[in-house]
């Protein structure tokens, strides 16, 4: 839970604190493996994610993505280790991870606008007990991070599918996490808002320096964004630049032979 | 307690009033409502209409243990078992992949079940059956007391429940990484229902204290577009609603519990076509 005596530091756009780049340098998972009532789930994952870089998981359902997520958000156990290093290769301090998950499924009806969502994640200070300035303050800026701040008062459910990943990014990037985890962050929405959700994170990529990992099954988004590729089928089983991975024997046969896919 | 009489009346200078048991019903109706009001919002957010329900029956157990005990005040069983219950139905719901209804009804069912079993023996139901109505009327002065300490340690716990609340009712998995310990927050906020479920139970009646909690809520949610209104919308409308039930039921010489929720239940259809969205 967030410690209430101590504020959450909002990066302002076009500070110094938000253009410094992350305290870590690379994620590095080693032989990870995850078990769930006896079944393997994921096994001897091996990968690193690099800080500036946007790393793209690709395979097909039940490859594995999700439950490697999971694992990294700490929502599940496994066997194996994740390290977090700096530049010259120590351990880096208290990671912070920021998530972005699927589109959201949730009651549209409930009466919670973006201001009150936000506000009651960095605050502890009860929503219904008015939202003090400094806490409108930090969700302006956070919104402003992803061109949102016109969304504030708008109640959640009636967002566009586009609108409402881009809070949920805002969210995420507050604090400023070290690694940011997405997680098919565009399904169901538009053109447009894909277009824009992707030019936002790219921007943030340049600007922070933090490591972005990507879980998508759209190979189109990949082949544009990702600078590193990691196709999974149960384990890591094939990795590196798009280009490489696409045109590898492993892709073939994971995309275009058992489903006829593309 | 005279000078809060004196004020009231002075005040308040209605006929109504001029009979104690009036003053306490009113004083305890503004104690309960603001709470049923606050607590409803996040029941009704959570999906949970159907589990504060169970509660409500599970009071009647309560009782019944206490009686089996020989207990003159049932309202440490009554607690104590609804807690309980509470906490168990929540740990049964966490762990089991039986679909959350079936798992509430079987245990609504059961606390029911037992409840008359017990109380029933030798035909003795009779004398618990005012548990199944309520009586407002029937508040003393000395009842007060642990009404206000039930609005106070609630506010407390809600305040501090209440973001995390709101996170998880939006999403759990997000909730959860942002460091929100969802089954702990369940279970406090099943804990703070039980508790002014069996403080009110003895005035609402297992029949109607369900409705207490999550009409006022569903009426403000389909007026509310925002956390701030929602919240303080059900506390207003079950504040009006009690005071103005309360009064209603003197002049007509009926329950004032099912007056009070009768009037719930008429803002409720009013607001229904005024629904954004």
């Amino acid at each position: 839970m967030n410690n209430p005596k101590k504020p959450i530091p909002v990066p302002v756009p076009g500070s110094p604190r938000e253009l410094a780049a992350c305290r870590l340098c690379r994620i590095e998972v080693d032989h990870l493996s995850v078990k769930k009532d006896g079944q393997i789930l994921i096994q001897d994952v091996n990968l690193h994610i690099h800080c500036g870089e946007l790393t793209a998981l690709i395979g097909t359902n039940g490859a594995g993505k999700t439950t490697l997520l999971r694992a990294l958000l700490g929502q599940i156990e496994y066997k194996g280790e994740v390290r977090h290093l700096t530049g010259d290769g120590r351990p880096a301090a208290a990671v912070r991870t920021g998530y972005v998950p699927q589109q959201l499924e949730f009651d549209h009806s409930s009466p919670v606008s973006v201001l009150d969502f936000l506000a009651a994640a960095f605050s502890s200070r009860p929503v219904f007990l008015g939202i003090s300035r400094k806490v409108r303050e930090m969700a302006r800026n956070a919104l402003m991070r992803t061109h949102s701040e016109h969304l504030s008062n708008r109640p959640l459910g009636a967002l566009s599918g586009g609108e409402l990943q881009r809070v949920l990014l805002a969210l995420a990037l507050t604090p400023q996490p070290d690694l940011l985890i997405l997680d098919e962050p565009v399904s169901g929405v538009d053109e447009n808002g894909l277009e824009t959700f992707y030019q936002t994170v790219s921007e943030l990529k340049k600007r922070n320096h933090m490591a972005i990992l990507l879980v998508s099954h759209d190979l189109d988004v990949v082949r544009r964004y990702a600078d590193r590729v990691v196709l999974m089928q149960g384990t890591v089983i094939e990795q590196g630049k798009p280009e490489t991975v696409f045109a590898s024997e492993a892709f073939e046969r994971v995309f275009y032979s058992r489903e006829g896919r593309e | 307690m005279n000078g809060i009489y004196e004020v009231m009346e002075k005040l308040l200078p209605f006929s109504f009033l001029q009979y104690t048991f009036m003053k306490n019903a009113l004083l305890a109706i503004l104690l309960i409502t603001p709470l049923f009001g606050m607590l409803g919002t996040m029941a009704v957010d959570n999906k949970m209409a159907f589990f504060s329900d169970a509660l409500g029956h599970s009071a009647l157990t309560g009782v019944a243990i206490g009686v089996v005990l020989g207990m003159q005040d049932q309202m440490i069983p009554m607690l104590l078992f609804g807690i309980v219950w509470a906490c168990l139905i929540t740990f049964v719901k966490q762990h089991s992949r039986m679909s959350a209804d079936t798992i509430i009804s079987v245990f609504s069912s059961a606390s029911i079940a037992l409840g008359l079993v017990i109380l029933s023996r030798g035909g003795a139901f009779a004398r618990y059956s005012s548990l199944l109505v309520g009586d407002v009327l029937s508040v003393t002065a000395g009842d007060l007391p642990l009404l206000v300490l039930a609005l106070l340690l609630v506010f407390v716990c809600w305040t501090i429940l209440f973001n995390p609340l709101l996170l998880t009712s939006v999403n759990a998995s997000l909730a959860r990484s942002r460091g929100i310990r969802n089954r702990l927050t369940e279970y406090g906020f099943t804990i703070l229902v039980a508790l002014c479920v069996m403080v009110s139970i003895r005035w609402v009646g297992v029949m109607l204290i369900n409705s207490l909690l999550i009409l006022p809520a569903a009426a403000s949610r389909n007026l509310a577009r925002n956390a701030v209104s929602y919240l303080w919308g059900s506390v207003l409308i079950s504040l009006i609603c009690g005071v103005a039930g309360l009064i209603l039921s003197y002049y007509l010489n009926t329950s004032a519990g099912a007056a009070i929720v009768l009037l719930c239940a008429l803002v409720y259809f009013v607001s229904l076509p005024l629904r954004r969205r």
